[in-house]
């Protein structure tokens, strides 16, 4: 008998907006490049803090400033996180970080380093961490239905046995999910050439399958006006064809297993946007994962399911990342970087289902505190998508 | 018994090795997955773990077929048990 997720509970932090986080972080973000120094510098000093540093966020200008905005606003505002110092070069941009994360109603204030320097700069917001920390060890953890976990997906160094196994292990999970009422997303926009069409089938209605062929066909466009070749390599990865993925097609097939026999999609959203409703989503994204992952993050998504076949090891600063394998080579070689082994279904020792439950009990032990292979080997990949070049 | 190669479905023209070692002349125990059926065949190539062989006939223009889709098209004849991948199949996309 499989889990009752009408039953089934987890404990974790109930935020000022209401949302149900499933870790504790103090974050120290920067808004720029420049300004990863002092914020390395302030979560140096305070333990318990802990700083993401980034490569971007100067002279952008026009919807890719907007994403920088909406990605940095919206890891501040996930529910995994307690409270935020944000350091930028000036108040400005600073300030409108700040402003962004303080709508959700957690702790969070602004320090900018011109006429400061980064020494002051440090103390000052070192301080203000210093609080912070003491504030959120403070806080009570409560108990909520799992209705109330944001679960995302995202595979990565795929290879053949991710679309015989590990994905549709996700797609079994994401159907129990989704008719449980979660709130649950997908993207990889490109990894879905050559089965765009069984996920436009998949949409609940022609308006959303409009949206969602228009951001299917928008990114084809960019590749067509790009590439140099058949993207051989790239999309599918070196890694992929080590693994025994040939085209691009054959992988997203493969990748298109996430979302399981049933979910329909019940909505679209544009990089790093938040859900407005329960149900399946699909986000325009990136298929690098680090890039994925971070938008999911910033979308508010609490625990992540990522299956993979060649091992990639990817984690995430605030976003817990589950990772399933089926590969025996990947698990034989690397098995310190897998939280869910389903190698047994390539030899009939386990069934889909079973692999299914497998995945769920490993979602609700990370939401009740057991921590990730990737969140033990510290992997805090943040990578920022970019639309264009900066000014 | 040990699966050496699973098939999605019976439609398709390829299996995935799912077992390290595979050397040609190897007896291999296939499994297709959609009807649970067992086939056995003869690998006419090393073929590493993850990686396909062809279990039909396959001409240079064919379209290989697997999970019952169209994954790209065949830019060489492949033998069935022969080792299918990007040197004699190519994307139909980019």
């Amino acid at each position: 008998m499989g889990i009752d997720l009408k039953s089934a509970s987890f404990e974790g932090w109930r935020r000022e907006n209401g949302r149900m986080g499933v870790r504790n972080h103090v974050i120290i973000l920067p808004v720029d490049d420049l300004s990863n120094a002092a914020a390395e510098a302030v979560a140096n000093n305070i333990k318990g803090a802990m700083a993401i540093p980034h490569a971007y966020g100067r002279l952008q200008f026009g919807a890719d400033l907007e994403l920088h905005f909406r990605t940095l606003i919206g890891t501040g505002t996930n529910p995994n996180v307690a409270a935020v110092v944000v350091i930028g070069i000036e108040p400005g941009w600073t300030g409108r970080v700040v402003e962004g994360i303080a709508k959700s109603g957690k702790p969070v204030e602004g320090f900018a380093i011109e006429q400061n320097g980064d020494i002051n700069t440090i103390a000052n917001a070192s301080r203000a961490a210093y609080k912070m920390v003491k504030h959120a060890s403070r806080l009570k953890k409560t108990r909520a239905d799992v209705v109330e976990l944001w679960v995302s997906t995202k595979c990565g160094e795929s290879d053949t046995t991710s679309g015989l196994a590990s994905c549709p292990t996700v797609g079994n999970a994401f159907d129990k999910l989704w008719e449980n009422g979660n709130t649950l997303v997908f993207g990889e926009t490109s990894e879905l050439t050559g089965g765009e069409h069984l996920v436009a089938a998949r949409c609940r209605t022609p308006e959303i399958r409009e949206k969602f062929m228009a951001m299917f066909d928008r990114y084809q466009r960019v590749i067509a006006a790009n590439k140099t070749n058949d993207l051989s390599e790239s999309q599918p990865t070196k890694g992929n064809i080590e693994g025994g993925l040939t085209t691009i097609e054959e992988k997203a097939l493969g990748n298109i297993q996430k979302i399981g026999k049933k979910c329909l999609v019940d909505g679209v959203l544009d990089k790093a946007e938040t859900p407005t409703h329960p149900g399946l989503w699909f986000m325009d994204s990136s298929s690098a994962a680090a890039e994925m992952v971070t938008l999911c993050a910033a979308a508010g998504f609490a625990v992540h399911f990522f299956p993979t076949g060649q091992g990639n090891v990817i984690g995430n600063p605030i976003l817990p990342v589950i990772k399933i394998t089926a590969n025996p080579r990947t698990m034989r070689t690397m098995s310190e970087h897998i939280d869910v082994d389903v190698t047994g279904i390539l030899q009939k020792r386990m069934n889909m289902d079973e692999a299914g439950e497998a995945l769920l009990d490993c979602m609700l032990r990370t939401a009740n505190g057991e921590l990730t292979a990737a969140e033990v080997l510290g992997h805090r990949e943040f990578s920022l998508t970019r639309l264009y070049e900066s000014a | 018994m040990t699966v050496h190669f699973i098939v999605h479905d019976e439609s398709d023209s390829v299996g995935v090795v799912v077992v390290e070692g595979v050397k040609a002349g190897t007896r291999l125990n296939g499994w297709i997955m959609d009807q649970d059926r067992m086939i056995e065949f003869e690998a006419k190539s090393d073929i590493p773990i993850g990686h396909k062989l062809a279990i039909k006939p396959i001409k240079a223009g064919d379209t290989i077929i697997k999970y019952g889709v169209d994954i790209g098209r065949a830019v060489a004849d492949i033998a069935p048990g022969e080792h299918l991948h990007v040197h004699n199949v190519k994307t139909k996309r980019w």
